[in-house]
């Protein structure tokens, strides 16, 4: 039987090795925010972060990870929604219907890890997410909120509260 | 009501008020609602007090606002909330919404007025009864306060929230009086008054959304996401040809899978599996051998279906037409005769949350919960499929990820889940489709070509303009009886000469407006814009092929065809200065212009393109304007105009659903692509509303997207695109 770690605890996936990551995680995991949207890796609804890689988790067999990965979903990005990318999120009303919005959260969370300050061509590279409300031009100028860091996503914040 | 300026007033009975409302034709909802104030309703507002249907005051302020319209991501939740919070004079920060269900409000007779979402209408059509909802409420709290402190309710004041008597320097909270005041009579409705526009302080600013928190750290709850105790999960797949049946199954090749439960045949013409989750579900459904029987129409393909249209461009029979002078006698005697033929596909949906629909059926009683855009009509599925009379029926509110039109009257898939659930008495059952399913299964965008001929002067006027749509009728599948006397204005969305709602922005002569239907066997629906989208396209593109064989500019042209219809204009205007029409752009970079008018607002566009010498196009910037009447949060206008742009310009790029043998053969992202955010525009909106009437926001402005950019396109390579999705197209 894998063990998975997710969101740091160490879970036994009593489940057939080939079934999805995406429906391990929504199914017996019980943790819904990571999203079903295609089932073939190309919308990026499912996308969760395994060892800081964002991955799209519909096309990960269980079976192929190791109890030594580490997965975060989009409710182990942090504690209390106080991740920068979250924060700029809020900050200048990203979402709208939502759905989408934890694959492009956990997209652009990799995407700032390693890229402290993104240009619009490393976001167009890195953020392949589909969203259908249309919330791209609100995304790409919260990618750059974040990347400027606390004091601006204070600023945003209460610029428009 | 006299004796409502020192208080004590409950002279009016509140089934006298009532009845007497109800006789008055007034259908003002507050006081037609009072008799059903039941100890229930004030338990699910919380610790609050019920002011009036709209509004509950919590003792610490809060004031709790009651939403019927569903929220998709268009924003009407936040927006509703701020027109009632601005009659109420509260304080926005203590703010929070609860959403109604069907169920309680059949129980009111309606109380909450129509819980519809489509159209764009979630405003517009609700407006006034909210605001005044949010008006009495403040009415009956100042009251309770001029009570409480003995004095003529003229000289009570409130502000956010806090009730003040300037004189003798009192002042109380809402909450506090929240009591005393639903203890009151509601006020005449002939006594309230709304507050002019000009004095919003929470309405037309651009507040942040109610709904927001939740959507970032994956706590809301979607339908999708629901957990009950017991749940099962299905999985469904419908007869892939359309109008083909289920012949056999073979039931025992799967029922040792594990977790599986049970197969059932729903309706005629579908397979689903139980099991006890839903990837086992879908994975002994696509192990499960099905023999289908595809029925005549698995000989239709795109090119069937394309001839069959095409011959609707020169048939005898119209289904719908619009006439000015004589069309065709302009043309006859035209100096220069313009003409163009052109087509835009079926579109899916592909709303990001599928379709889903979670039942538990008791004896007495059945559940639903279901991302839906017509709450009623959900509760009407449930209950007919299920045999359960309406009020043992209820349908828990979810809000949808996505709806763009696919979620309103069809309910199918709501009456898929009952027939499934009626499998498993008193257990919940999940039913989520594949997107290969949602691919296969849509109400699909119409698909339609158009003819269109125009004639010029020696001077270059436009003189005589004949436009014939050939098409599939989206009334002809959903709503037979809109088809009146064979007659379908409907498909004319855009050209009407009405004012108000879709009502064309130019004055011809000479103009023929017709509509030939051609229903093929694929089912149609309502899609973000609906037929404003294929018409704005076929209106706008020949419009600039007319200014272009004219010779003059495409701004200047349409402005000379449009002094009848100034509110047109102005957003025409609006679009073109913000667009900086006339000025230079990079090298490499052209401009188009659009303006069309749908679901009672209307929109201009200008689009700067450029188009590589391989043939790549890149949509750098565009300006959309749009006036729609009042503006309620123009940062969430803005937020829908962008949103428009992103599905239009995908459905520009790339939208199409072709058939083969019958069936769309377009069934995930990988051949239906979507257009990401490197293709994404920069987007600039222009709000220029008039305050004069009340317009829709979620759909108007996306019928000018594609043409915008499509003029654009026609000014970068000289050619005119006659057919969508450009994917197909060689554009150099």
């Amino acid at each position: 039987m894998a063990k998975l770690n997710i969101n740091g605890r160490v879970r036994d996936a009593n489940v057939p090795n080939d079934t999805p990551l995406l429906w391990f995680i929504r199914e017996q995991v019980g943790l819904t925010g990571t999203k079903y949207g295609c089932g073939v890796a190309q919308c990026g609804a499912c996308s969760v972060h395994i060892n800081g890689e964002v991955q799209r988790s519909c096309s990960i067999r269980v079976g192929d990870i190791k109890a030594t990965d580490k997965i975060v979903t989009i409710e182990g990005l942090s504690a209390t929604t106080s991740h920068p990318v979250q924060q700029a999120w809020a900050a200048l009303d990203v979402p709208q219907c939502g759905y989408c919005q934890s694959g492009q959260i956990m997209a652009a969370a990799a995407l700032l890890a390693k890229t402290k300050k993104p240009t619009d061509s490393d976001i167009d590279q890195a953020m392949t997410n589909i969203c259908r409300c249309g919330t791209y031009q609100r995304i790409r100028a919260a990618v750059h909120l974040a990347a400027e860091g606390r004091s601006a996503l204070n600023r945003a914040s209460k610029a428009r509260s | 009501m006299k004796k409502m300026i020192f208080g004590n007033a409950a002279k009016i009975s509140r089934r006298k008020f009532m009845v007497s409302s109800a006789a008055a034709g007034g259908g003002l909802a507050l006081g037609m609602n009072l008799p059903f104030l039941s100890d229930a309703h004030a338990q699910r507002a919380g610790t609050g007090t019920e002011i009036n249907i709209w509004v509950v005051v919590r003792p610490n302020d809060t004031c709790v606002i009651r939403i019927a319209r569903s929220e998709m991501g268009q924003g009407t939740l936040t927006g509703l909330a701020q027109l009632v919070a601005e009659e109420l004079d509260c304080d926005w920060k203590k703010v929070t919404t609860e959403g109604l269900t069907p169920g309680r409000n059949l129980a009111s007779k309606r109380a909450w007025g129509n819980m519809s979402t489509g159209g764009s209408q979630g405003i517009r059509q609700s407006q006034d009864y909210v605001r005044r909802g949010g008006a009495a409420a403040r009415m009956m709290l100042l009251q309770a306060a001029a009570d409480l402190w003995q004095v003529p309710v003229a000289e009570v004041t409130v502000d956010k929230g806090i009730v003040k008597h300037g004189p003798t320097f009192r002042q109380i909270g809402y909450g506090k009086v929240a009591a005393a005041a639903a203890k009151l009579p509601p006020p005449d409705p002939k006594t309230i008054k709304l507050k002019d526009p000009k004095d919003w302080k929470i309405a037309g600013k651009p507040l942040k959304r109610l709904d927001t928190a939740a959507k970032l750290n994956g706590s809301k709850i979607y339908a999708i996401d629901v957990k009950l105790p017991g749940m099962l999960n299905a999985a469904i797949k419908d007869s892939p040809v359309f109008g083909g049946k289920l012949k056999s199954f073979d039931e025992a090749k799967i029922a040792k899978m594990p977790g599986v439960k049970k197969v059932v045949r729903v309706k005629d013409s579908a397979i689903a599996v139980v099991a006890e989750t839903w990837w086992q579900a879908k994975t002994a459904l696509d192990a499960l051998p099905v023999v289908w029987d595809e029925g005549p129409n698995a000989s239709q393909s795109s090119a069937t279906i394309a001839e069959f249209i095409k011959a609707g461009l020169t048939s005898e029979q119209t289904n719908g037409e619009i006439k000015k002078g004589d069309a065709l006698a302009a043309i006859a005697g035209a100096a220069k005769k313009v003409e163009a033929t052109y087509s835009t596909p079926f579109l899916s949906h592909a709303c990001m949350e599928v379709n889903n629909a979670t039942v538990k059926l008791s004896a007495d009683m059945a559940e639903l919960w279901v991302p839906t855009q017509n709450l009623e009509a959900s509760l009407a599925a449930l209950s007919e499929e299920s045999g359960i009379p309406l009020n043992k029926c209820e349908v828990h509110r979810h809000d949808l990820g996505g709806g763009f039109g696919r979620r309103g009257g069809t309910q199918d898939y709501v009456r898929q889940a009952v027939v499934i659930a009626k499998e498993f008495p008193g257990t919940p059952v999940k039913l989520i489709w594949s997107r290969e399913e949602d691919q296969a299964h849509d109400f699909f965008r119409p698909i339609s070509q158009c003819k269109a001929t125009a004639a010029l002067d020696a001077q270059g006027n436009l003189t005589g303009m004949h436009i014939r749509l050939s098409g599939q009728s989206i009334n002809a599948w959903l709503n037979p009886a809109g088809v009146v006397n064979g007659k379908d204005r409907r498909q004319l969305q855009g050209f009407w000469e009405e004012p108000h709602d879709a009502q064309i922005g130019y004055t011809v002569a000479n103009s023929l407006i017709e509509y030939t239907m051609r229903n093929t066997h694929v089912p149609v629906g309502p899609w973000r814009g609906v037929n404003t989208n294929q018409n704005g396209v076929y209106m706008e593109c020949f419009m600039e092929e007319i200014a272009r064989a004219a010779g003059k500019d495409s701004l200047e042209f349409r402005r000379a065809l449009m002094k009848n219809h100034p509110k047109h204009l102005a957003v025409l205007n609006a679009a073109a200065e913000k667009g900086n029409w006339g000025k230079p752009l990079p090298a490499g970079q052209y401009r188009g212009i659009a303006q069309f008018m749908g679901y009672g607002s209307y929109s201009a566009a200008t689009a700067e393109v450029s188009v590589s010498p391989q043939g790549k196009l890149k949509v750098h910037r565009m300006v959309l304007a749009l006036n729609c009447g009042h503006a309620v949060n123009p940062d969430q206008i803005a937020a829908q105009v962008e949103g428009s742009v992103a599905y239009g310009l995908s459905a520009t790029l790339y939208g199409d659903c072709p058939v083969e043998k019958g069936r769309m053969t377009s069934l995930n992202f990988d051949s239906y692509e979507i257009m990401k955010i490197a293709e994404m525009p920069k987007v600039e909106t222009v709000i220029v509303p008039t305050y004069d009437f009340w317009g829709g926001v979620g759909e108007p402005t996306i019928c000018v997207v594609a043409p915008a950019v499509l003029n654009a396109v026609f000014a970068a390579t000289g050619k005119p695109v006659r057919s969508l999705p450009l994917k197909d197209i060689k554009l150099v």
